[in-house]
């Protein structure tokens, strides 16, 4: 027997269905969900119990994953409004924003191998910049129905910023080693 | 902790009787009992009046094995069959003992976990640390007079699934029954955090005897949430003991030393890092077996020189924890210490200097994560109010799916909250391919071979479709404890191949109950004692729950036919618990269990509505 997740993360946590959340909101409704559901709760409980629990806390725990990031909360968003962001079937990208990603990506890996860590926090700092910028634009995207397509994009985009970042930390990682 | 308590109205007035739950360090070096008595945590003592037990387990040709100090005494006269720090050895193959340099044991390489040849036989590492779990068991149950309803086991954070699985399969062969694994540091948290009523974000630092575990919490409102962990599980005090040993090898020419004389070194080695913790020099007498003698000596100055690379590789995963709970230094509003070896000065200052702040010491290190995992038991085993206590926990390292070329697919990331279940698709790579084969691994590299390999399976049956047409989905469920549970099936025909998977080296549960069943020298009537007497305390556990969700919400949630039926099972429960036979009251628990799994499902839906209507309990009480 499955417990009933028929309500979408944002239901799940008492929030209004909108990209632009209250994140402190969001913190509350996710512990006062894990006091209730938690595994721990019952430990002394049936099976059926615990297998519930088990249901719920995993339930809780991937709605408050997917709200708490922006990239995977404005994903979601467009997901229960019926779009995809087909990130690994749709590599169409403008000429100019993948230039400008080949760019910062040659000049992470020319950093990492040249062990020039000031290089590498003035990378992340415009990364981040950029980031903020493209985040400001979903959120505003994502607030008007009619462009919600045009929000696919900005998903897509944000993945590659998300994924340049991954690249940043490991160079990070690697010189301060 | 002095509140009154008072019952909820409808619920039985009868105080509940107060379970035995402990909580168990099972350590590297040396491990620990302790229980919540009187709402205070405390460690139970040995029958030698110590606290702490040596894990160290010694097998002779006949008779039982010896385990604690008297085992510890015999390591230089016994070292093969004196197994110490096996804990360094669960879930371990044996390309990876091989990295702790020599050792006297005679390794036999065995698939998914080495086992080692003794006095007494063939054992795997799972089998001696259960022999040192038996005797904390044995040691609580005198101490507290009575039988636990269960235990909770710590484990190192950054233990991977097949050392977790191996650390609950010792505890169960030792006659235990986990509530829970918990990570150490999460125990430390859940000591040091209650104990000094503290809120905000805290790093835990704890270096044991053989591992080392860093996480990253934030206390909230009787929350402890673990941002991230990270951490090497195989980096303690004892590679500090090595580093010393190593040196006086060199510096004395001390060559080709034999087993014994290894050993011997070693203990020195300790009691002089030991006693440089206090003093500036320190100095031991080596006799070796062929007559010679050594004086060794050393300065803390020395000492700490030949071992700041060691000291150095803690601040690595340190730095990668931050990161992964993207904060920065000056988020860390205090810095826990746990493990012995966080005694060393230079591991302190080292710290100290990393944060920017000095660390805190007031709790025993040595004491607090069994004190934690106690606290943790007597909330689970039902004795307080889960209300005020709730520990949100991670995996510490991703889990993922071989695909083509030997990459690694993520499927869970590290730093997941559990318990989680995520699903990935594969498709078939051929055409007309009605098998597929699945190879789960922990890690987070790229290539699978620098990975470890948890499970290898094969999902048969896929009906013959053209390249890239099936779809084959792989769920992956980690529970509380931190362990994986795989399976797969092909969701475009509707043929449903379901395998449950477990590691490699697991141990079924018939395995288990066997080797239970023979480890227990008195065999069968003590095992149906044991079992007869747990079913006892599961069936009246169980109706008592029962009855108060009944007084709750029987009413409102129940037709007058569903409460019929539920009373009916309840009522065949009872009687059944008054026989002696466990099998009738096995069977009657399972008969209750389903027919209130609806019951329990509302009674969820409702708390969840309630809880996130902000129409909390103690609002109601008032």
């Amino acid at each position: 027997m499955n417990a009933d997740f028929s309500r979408n993360h944002f239901e799940l946590f008492a929030l209004p269905v909108s990209f632009d959340i209250d994140v402190a909101a969001l913190e509350r409704a996710y512990r006062d969900l894990q006091r209730e559901v938690h595994p721990d709760r019952f430990a002394a409980a049936s099976d059926a119990e615990k297998r519930l629990a088990a249901q719920w806390a995993t339930r809780a725990n991937e709605g408050y994953l997917t709200l708490k990031s922006p990239l995977k909360r404005g994903r979601y968003f467009l997901h229960i409004n019926g779009i995809e962001t087909e990130e690994e079937s749709n590599t169409a990208m403008p000429i100019e924003f993948l230039e400008q990603q080949m760019e910062w990506r040659e000049a992470v890996v020319d950093a990492k191998a040249a062990r020039d860590e000031p290089k590498l926090d003035e990378l992340a700092a415009q990364r981040i910049a950029e980031e903020k910028s493209l985040f400001e634009k979903l959120a505003q995207q994502l607030s008007m129905s009619a462009a919600l397509p045009d929000a696919r994009l900005t998903v897509r985009k944000l993945r590659f910023l998300e994924k340049l970042g991954e690249e940043i930390d490991e160079a990070f990682e690697v010189i301060t080693a | 902790m002095a509140l009154l308590q008072i019952a909820e109205p409808g619920e039985a007035t009868a105080p509940h009787q107060h379970r035995l739950a402990v909580g168990i360090d099972l350590g590297t070096t040396n491990s620990l009992v302790a229980t919540v008595k009187s709402g205070v945590a405390e460690v139970l003592r040995n029958h030698d009046g110590t606290l702490l037990l040596p894990s160290v387990v010694r097998y002779e040709k006949s008779g039982p094995a010896t385990v604690g100090a008297i085992a510890k005494a015999a390591q230089a006269d016994d070292p093969e069959n004196t197994i110490v720090s096996v804990k360094r050895f669960m879930g371990r193959g044996i390309a990876d003992v091989a990295r702790y340099g020599a050792l006297p044991y005679r390794f036999i390489d065995a698939p998914g976990m080495v086992k080692i040849e003794t006095a007494a036989g063939v054992k795997s590492p799972v089998d001696v640390s259960a022999e040192i779990l038996k005797v904390l068991r044995v040691q609580a149950e005198e101490s507290l007079a009575g039988e636990l309803v269960g235990a909770v086991i710590t484990v190192p954070a950054y233990f991977d699934d097949a050392q977790r699985q191996a650390t609950r399969d010792a505890a169960r062969l030792a006659g235990l029954n986990v509530l829970r694994l918990l990570n150490e540091p999460t125990a430390a948290a859940v000591a040091y955090g209650l104990d000094n009523a503290s809120e905000g974000t805290y790093a835990v630092f704890d270096l044991g005897g053989g591992t080392f575990d860093i996480s990253i919490l934030r206390l909230a409102k009787g929350i402890f949430e673990v941002l991230a962990t990270n951490g090497d599980s195989s980096l303690g005090g004892d590679d500090f003991d090595q580093a010393i040993g190593a040196h006086w090898r060199n510096a004395n020419g001390i060559a080709s030393a034999s087993h014994r004389d290894t050993r011997r070194l070693l203990m020195k080695a300790r009691e002089v890092k030991e006693l440089l913790t206090t003093q500036e020099n320190a100095e031991a007498t080596l006799p070796l077996s062929y007559g010679q003698e050594f004086r060794l000596k050393l300065s803390r100055q020395e000492f700490q020189a030949m071992t700041a690379a060691l000291v150095q590789r803690t601040l690595q995963p340190v730095k990668k924890a931050l990161r992964d709970a993207k904060l920065t230094i000056a988020d860390i509003d205090g810095i826990v210490m746990v493990g012995g070896a966080t005694r060393m000065p230079h591991v302190q200052k080292a710290v100290a200097d990393f944060f920017g702040k000095t660390p805190l010491n007031n709790l025993d290190p040595d004491k607090v994560v069994a004190l934690g995992a106690a606290i943790q038991a007597n909330v689970l085993a039902g004795n307080r109010a889960a209300d005020d206590l709730l520990l949100l926990d991670v995996i510490p390292l991703s889990l993922g799916l071989e695909t083509m070329g030997g990459l690694v697919e993520k499927v869970i990331p590290r730093n997941s909250t559990i318990p989680m279940a995520r699903a990935q698709e594969f498709t078939t790579f051929k055409d007309g391919q009605t098998a597929m084969a699945i190879h789960v691994v922990q890690g987070e590299r790229e290539l699978v071979k620098d990975c470890r390999s948890l499970a290898r399976f094969e999902l048969r049956g896929i009906p013959p479709m053209v390249a890239g047409a099936a779809r084959i989905q792989v769920m992956f469920q980690v529970d509380a404890d931190g362990l994986l549970s795989v399976s797969a099936r092909e969701t475009v025909s509707g043929v449903e191949t379901r395998i449950e998977v477990k590691p490699s080296y697991g141990l079924s549960d018939i395995e288990i109950a066997d080797m239970l069943k023979a480890s227990f020298s008195h065999a069968d009537e003590d095992m149906q004692a044991r079992a007869l007497s747990e079913q006892r305390v599961d069936a009246a556990r169980m109706i008592e729950a029962l009855q108060a969700a009944l007084a709750k919400d029987g009413v409102t949630l129940l037709s007058g036919d569903e409460r019929t039926t539920i009373e009916a099972a309840m009522k065949s429960l009872a009687a059944a618990a008054t026989g002696a036979n466990h099998h009738i009251i096995k069977d009657a628990i399972a008969q209750l269990s389903t027919v209130t799994e609806d019951f329990a499902a509302r009674r969820m839906d409702r708390s969840v509505a309630d809880a996130l209507r902000g129409k909390k309990l103690e609002d109601v009480k008032i």
